[in-house]
């Protein structure tokens, strides 16, 4: 490690390669991201156009918004497994609640459970040091079953799908989906929170290394609380993004989408380990998963045969990526 | 020393044995032999090679030279069993049960006969041990004993002790004097590794001494001899060195004023004892002593990351509890660990790593002010010279820059106290140098800085005061120009202040554990 610092060398050109994509890690992200529209479009002429663009982006924002729980989750050397059925708390509450409540009431209303399981998934991690893995797998199966002693409770009045979520989750304006009217803001304010704030640092450094942190002043459990509740939250409003995409509320609305948003921070380049990683890579990876679905269903495939196709390429995606990019 | 003919064929005869981990030579020409029922000490200041010899001696890592002969035949020790096989066995002073395993388990796992298990136990002074009782729950004092008993129980031809005495309590310890010094009358070996002069001399029949990586005497264990050890560990140093006093910080203004930091009759388990000294603003106080004296317990203790068992620490005349780290930062005091994989995000830049610290308090986790942090952090970059060359990740830079990232955090933070434990471990010179004249411009600016070092030359370059620390206590305090290296090194060892070699202490020793035993 000295040597890289103190005595440049000329080196070959697949170093120099390989150092400029470990110095700029989105660009093979881009560079097969691309590939993948390619072969889409070879495969089937014509499907690439200003509609299959607007769809592709409805269905990658949900999952780029819990791969961005994940993503903040596992700087720190953690995991939020509870996203999905936070998401689908929040969902499910608000076409439920929506019924017979003001919308604001409605809004906080489903709300509240993400707050809820946020703060004790960040107390558990946080102060009583309970593997993030466990703890909100915990709390997820936790919140699956109040969701399903809640449903009972208003079988009666049934549900329906607010007007604004409708417009919000499967809206165009001008070509455009208007869920980039909430992802957009979402997205930057991620990235400058990670890279511009010290909330951001914290969860760079606290991954890295908890005790240099620690000696450095850091509360843990302070960063880590904050964290989940975070993610939580986030985890929530994508839930009211997503009820109005899919328009039927049920109790694994949000479910599907779990291990994808893990996959999609992983092939963004986010470390699971911790300490490493960034917003806009999850972002791409996001969108390297959708399209990749596409793919696979155009594909014509037995559904069993897709699924074992999906896990490998992730798996190849990852492993070659992390190979190019890690540079030592 | 060592071509003397010896009167008897010698057990252990291990000569010239060399090990160099790159460019460093840990051990260079080192020679031990030891005789059929001897009780033999192996002494050596820090990083002498007492260590590496042990290690090479057990197996542990192999040699790069040198022979080692086990009853006059050559044995080539490549693995801790082949040692085992051999008849030496070590017991180190890390406890080496498993934890998750019962006693019991743990003695088949090593092939350990039970019974003599058993009766070790007993003998060594634990009359009530249940050997299920799970290694986890067992406190450390008696692991070690157990190590030891398990040990005995195979009867080795030569055992070797590591610092056996360390954490026992007073009881225990006896009995495992006396156990060893039997190991001898029965006809076997012990190598007896420690720091303690009274037990050497109570117990040792000869004693090896190491310098830089080689034997340099051998030498029998007589009253008086401890001043001839002494110097034999010093060397040439022994010269007594000159230090123009330094230009002296203004007496009126540090001795008249409340000291910055007052420690006094701070307790820490077994580990620190009634420890009591002043750090003034503008001084920069030494702090010398032997590996695992107290010294990390002291300075974690000053830094809120262990809590006190007694004591107070007081912080400009006000009395401080620190429980986390933060508390101390709080209020101005500022830890640098000796070892740099414990103060950095490695994968993070000099940039974030520097800044580490402004963003913790709970206050400061909005955005960053960053043009700002640019200055402050620039600053810090340039006041210690650190090459920026590769500051994208703090991992690729050398050794030494990093240790100016983990003191530039502090300067940048503008901390009023840095406990510095030993900053200059395992860096090049030139940067050691630069370490040195930083702490000293921090003195300068009325900071005070309290800073551990195992290189005792390093006392007289940096420090204005310095206190020895041997087996928790502070055991001597010196001004700058009185602490040259044999005083440091007497003192280290435990041994009291102007003592004369041929009056000695080691003869009271002898008869004091005479009348007691």
């Amino acid at each position: 490690m000295t040597d890289s610092a103190t005595m440049p060398q000329p080196v070959s050109f697949g170093r120099r390669v390989k150092r400029f994509m470990a110095d700029r890690p989105l660009i093979p992200l881009i560079i097969l991201l691309i590939i993948l529209v390619v072969i889409l479009q070879i495969l089937r002429p014509g499907i690439v156009n200003e509609r299959w663009l607007a769809n592709t982006a409805k269905f990658a924002i949900p999952l780029a918004i819990l791969a961005g729980c994940q993503t903040m989750t596992m700087l720190t050397g953690g995991i939020d497994l509870s996203v999905g059925t936070v998401a689908t708390m929040s969902a499910f509450i608000m076409a439920t609640q929506i019924v017979n409540q003001d919308p604001a009431v409605a809004f906080l209303l489903a709300m509240l459970p993400a707050v809820l399981i946020g703060l004790v998934n960040g107390i558990g991690v946080g102060v009583f040091r309970v593997h993030p893995l466990i703890m909100t797998l915990g709390t997820s199966l936790i919140g699956t079953g109040f969701l399903q002693v809640y449903q009972r409770t208003v079988i009666a009045s049934g549900a329906k799908i607010p007007d604004f979520l409708n417009w919000l989750g499967t809206g165009v304006t001008y070509g455009f989906p208007n869920a980039l009217l909430l992802f957009v803001p979402v997205a930057v304010l991620i990235v400058f929170m990670l890279n511009r704030t010290g909330f951001g640092r914290l969860l760079y450094a606290v991954g890295d290394n908890e005790r240099a942190a620690r000696l450095s002043g850091v509360r843990y459990w302070q960063v880590i609380t904050a964290l989940y509740v975070l993610s939580s939250l986030l985890a929530g409003i994508t839930g009211l993004l997503y009820i109005g995409l899919i328009k039927a509320p049920s109790l694994s609305l949000a479910e599907p989408l779990v291990l994808p948003s893990v996959a999609a921070a992983v092939i963004g380049g986010t470390s699971i380990f911790g300490g490493r990683g960034g917003y806009t890579g999850t972002i791409i990876g996001a969108l390297i998963l959708t399209v990749l679905t596409t793919l696979l269903t155009i594909l014509q495939m037995p559904e069993g045969g897709r699924r074992i196709l999906f896990g490998f390429i992730v798996l190849f995606v990852t492993a070659a990526y992390l190979r190019i990019v890690e540079d030592r | 020393m060592t071509t003397n003919p010896l009167p008897q064929n010698p057990l252990l005869d291990a000569t010239g044995v060399a090990k160099n981990y790159g460019a460093v030579a840990a051990l260079r020409n080192a020679s031990l032999s030891v005789l059929p029922g001897e009780v033999h000490a192996l002494m050596g200041a820090n990083g002498a090679g007492k260590s590496t010899l042990v290690k090479i001696l057990t197996g542990a890592i192999r040699a790069d030279a040198g022979r080692i002969l086990i009853r006059g035949q050559q044995l080539d020790v490549r693995s801790p069993a082949a040692a085992r096989r051999a008849g030496l066995l070590p017991v180190y002073q890390e406890p080496s049960l498993i934890p998750d395993l019962d006693v019991l388990s743990n003695l088949r796992l090593t092939g350990t006969p039970v019974e003599p298990f058993r009766a070790w136990v007993r003998e060594l002074g634990i009359p009530d041990l249940d050997i299920r009782e799970t290694a986890r729950n067992i406190p450390l004092a008696i692991l070690r004993v157990l190590d030891l008993a398990r040990a005995l129980a195979v009867e080795p031809d030569v055992l070797l002790l590591d610092e056996m005495t360390a954490a026992l309590p007073a009881n225990l310890a006896e009995k495992v004097l006396e156990v060893v010094r039997r190991q001898g009358d029965a006809g076997r070996s012990v190598i007896f590794i420690s720091h303690r002069f009274v037990e050497i001399s109570a117990l040792c029949d000869r004693a090896t001494v190491l310098r830089d990586g080689a034997t340099v005497g051998v030498v029998d264990i007589e009253p008086g001899i401890e001043e001839r050890i002494v110097e034999m560990m010093l060397g040439s140093r022994i010269e007594k060195t000159r230090v123009a006093a330094r230009a002296a910080p203004d007496t009126s203004t540090t001795k008249a004023g409340r000291p910055r930091l007052a420690v006094r009759n701070l307790q820490l388990g077994t580990k620190l004892n009634d420890v009591s000294f002043d750090l003034a603003n503008g001084e920069v106080v030494g702090v010398f002593a032997l590996e695992g004296q107290g010294q990390d317990e002291l300075f974690a203790a000053l830094a809120g990351s262990i809590r006190p068992g007694g004591g107070t620490i007081e912080v400009d005349g006000v009395p401080a509890r620190f429980s986390h780290p933060s508390d101390a930062i709080q209020a101005g005091i500022a830890y640098v660990p000796g070892d740099r994989t414990e103060a950095l995000a490695m994968q993070r830049s000099v940039r974030e790593n520097i800044a580490l610290p402004f963003s913790a308090a709970l206050r400061k986790w909005g955005p960053i002010r960053m043009r700002r942090e640019q200055v402050v952090v620039s600053g810090a970059i340039g006041r210690l010279q650190i090459d920026t060359r590769a500051q994208g990740e703090v991992q690729r830079l050398s050794g030494g820059n990093q240790q100016k990232v983990t003191i530039a955090r502090w300067i940048a933070a503008d901390a009023r106290t840095i406990l510095c434990f030993d900053p200059t471990r395992g860096i090049d010179v030139g940067t050691k140098q630069e370490i040195y004249k930083l702490l000293r411009e921090l003195a300068g600016q009325a900071k005070s800085v309290l800073f551990y070092t195992s290189e005792m030359e390093e006392v007289q370059r940096v420090c204005d005061r310095v206190i020895v620390i041997f087996g928790g206590r502070v055991v001597d305090t010196f001004s700058v120009e009185e602490a040259d290296e044999p005083a440091l090194m007497r003192a280290a060892y435990g041994l009291p202040r102007g003592v004369k070699a041929d009056v000695g202490i080691l003869a009271d020793v002898r008869t004091d554990t005479g009348a007691a035993s």
